[in-house]
């Protein structure tokens, strides 16, 4: 992957002109490039990290593993789109082996996220079987510890 | 504070007219300090790679808690001897001509007392990293610097060694990428110093514990020259690349006479480095470039940062080709290095290391490693920034 995004995808706020720093660039042309980037669609948007054990708020996370019969004409994909266009699903992905499609969804109860299994996606023709399981708690996410440990402290000068 | 009174006199007369470190009474402040950005840090800051702290951990779960032979496992030597010889070029028998050593820094003092009869003179480049000249003089050699030219971006040349050769020079030690300045030593200079080597029958002591840091060429060691293994004592370890400084793990290679030279003097002092890091040094050989590139990869960023961040506040400094030092030259605010140093911290908050701290030649610079994260890094040079056109403006 080309550094720039490397950097982004580790810091989407880093700054145009520190970028242009450590890639050795001129400003305007880490610019153009991000810019770039954003209207091929390569890079899709910008979000925070957010660690939601840590707020005070009923958000319930489960993964769905689905079974699909794929299409004729299609395969997966048709099926797919259909589904991901529900609010509720926040990732999805077709997957090798015993089932097809691994779907994160996020509701506000559990009774959210069983009547988006039953009545949305088990009814979808195409699908064969779903298996939901819960999330209790996230310990990493998106590369990023969901827990600060304590530092340990290096000597503050050394040869 | 206790009671007992000093006794000068006790102390042997090299130790006791040994002056302390430079860096020792500075640290002495920053250390009482709260909040202090340091880039006075000689060390990674990146912690070992999990996959190798985790061998660890399994040999001592395993019960693997014993001395070793007294040249270190044979596996790991045969591991160091593979590393060294794809990446350096040279190559070296694993049974009689790799030592593996308490860092590079047990090395270090094993050759100096291996080869020097007292008063024998060590020839060695300054700036450089604090320990050459005590080590020398404390196997009772006579340590003999260089100061190497900042308009030439402290490479030592091969001139500067011919004038310093005397018919009591046994050895020559080079440190590039280099500790404090971040230089590299071209190729072509490294033949001409290596060729008065050959002809005035000098030891080459390569300090090459930077070398994976080098990012502009590939560094090139002594070792590897044609004819320069049979008079070369490598030194490398795993405290820099691997970010291993606390597992205090280096090892030399040479001709057999030498290492064997070396090793004498180790057995009966060290008997062996501890097993617990030979066997993480074992895993560190398994997957090296994996887990080197990562680091080489943002140590590259952060000194593009840092070098374009003096350049644009108008600090003079030397693009650093390795290791993980900038070496800015302050002295346009009219500050000697230690003054400059002294108010970065009372008034900044951020400490740097005088240039002198490692050699006379360092008046007027500061040292600055890289080797701490990218914000702290930002912020350091906020500050930098600020105090530097504080005093420029006063000067002007
Ligand atoms: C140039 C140089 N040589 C040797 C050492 C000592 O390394 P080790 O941790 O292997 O003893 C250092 C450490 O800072 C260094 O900078």
């Amino acid at each position: 992957m080309d550094e720039l995004l490397k950097l982004l995808k580790k810091n989407a706020l880093e700054t145009p002109e520190d970028l242009a720093k450590m890639l050795g660039l001129p400003v305007a042309a880490v610019k153009a490039r991000i810019a770039e980037y954003e209207k091929s669609g390569v890079i899709r948007g910008y979000q925070a990290v957010v660690n939601q054990d840590q707020l005070d708020i009923n958000l319930v996370t489960a993964v769905i593993e689905v079974k699909v019969t794929p299409e004729r004409e299609g395969g997966f994909n048709h099926i797919a789109a259909r589904i991901s266009k529900f609010e509720e699903v926040q990732s999805l992905y077709l997957m090798s082996g015993t089932f097809d499609l691994l779907i994160f969804i996020s509701g506000q109860s559990l009774k959210d996220v069983a009547f988006f299994v039953s009545d949305k996606l088990a009814t979808i023709p195409g699908v064969i079987s779903t298996s939901t399981h819960f999330m209790l708690k996230t310990y990493k996410d998106h590369g990023v510890l969901m827990e600060t440990e304590d530092e340990y402290e290096r000597l503050k000068v050394s040869p | 504070m206790n009671g007992s009174k000093s006794r000068p006199d006790r102390i042997a007369s090299h130790v006791r007219t040994m002056p302390p470190s430079g860096i020792r009474d500075f640290f002495d402040i920053v250390s009482t300090m709260k909040d202090v950005i340091s880039l006075g840090i000689g060390e990674p800051d990146f912690v070992t790679p999990w996959h190798i702290r985790e061998s660890a951990i399994y040999s001592l779960e395993r019960g693997i808690t014993s001395y070793t032979s007294n040249l270190g496992l044979l596996k790991l030597r045969q591991a160091l001897a593979g590393y060294v010889e794809r990446v350096f070029g040279a190559s070296y028998n694993p049974a009689n001509e790799v030592l593996v050593t308490v860092g590079v820094s047990e090395a270090l003092d094993l050759a100096m007392r291996a080869i020097l009869e007292p008063g024998d003179e060590v020839i060695f480049h300054e700036p450089c990293y604090v320990s050459y000249g005590p080590v020398i003089a404390f196997a009772y050699g006579k340590p003999v610097p260089i100061q190497t030219d900042p308009q030439g971006g402290f490479v030592l040349t091969a001139a500067q060694v011919a004038a310093a050769i005397t018919p009591r020079t046994r050895a020559i030690i080079l440190n590039y990428p280099n500790n404090p300045t971040g230089a590299c030593l071209p190729e072509a200079e490294l033949k001409a110093i290596c060729d008065l080597a050959v002809k005035h029958d000098l030891i080459v002591i390569a300090d090459d514990i930077y070398a994976e840091l080098s990012y502009d060429h590939p560094h090139v060691s002594a070792a590897s020259l044609p004819g320069l293994k049979d008079r070369t004592i490598f030194l490398h370890g795993f405290s820099k690349a691997w970010a291993m400084t606390g597992f205090r793990l280096g090892y030399a290679c040479g001709p057999a006479d030498l290492i064997g030279a070396m090793m004498k003097i180790h057995q009966y002092t060290m008997l062996c480095a501890p097993i617990t890091s030979q066997e993480a040094a074992i895993e560190a050989l398994k997957h090296p470039d994996q887990d080197i590139n990562g680091m080489k990869a943002e140590y590259q960023r952060r000194r593009n940062f840092i070098h374009a961040s003096f350049t644009e506040m108008g600090i003079p400094c030397p693009r650093p080709a390795g290791a993980f030092y900038a070496f800015p030259n302050i002295a346009a605010t009219g500050m000697t290095s230690k003054a400059f140093a002294y108010g970065l911290l009372d008034e900044e908050k951020v400490a740097v290391v005088p240039g002198t701290a490692f050699g006379p030649c360092g008046e007027g610079y500061v040292r600055c490693s890289y080797a701490t994260s990218m914000d702290q890094i930002k912020e350091a040079m906020v500050r930098f920034k600020r105090f530097a056109h504080k005093r420029l403006a006063a000067k002007a």
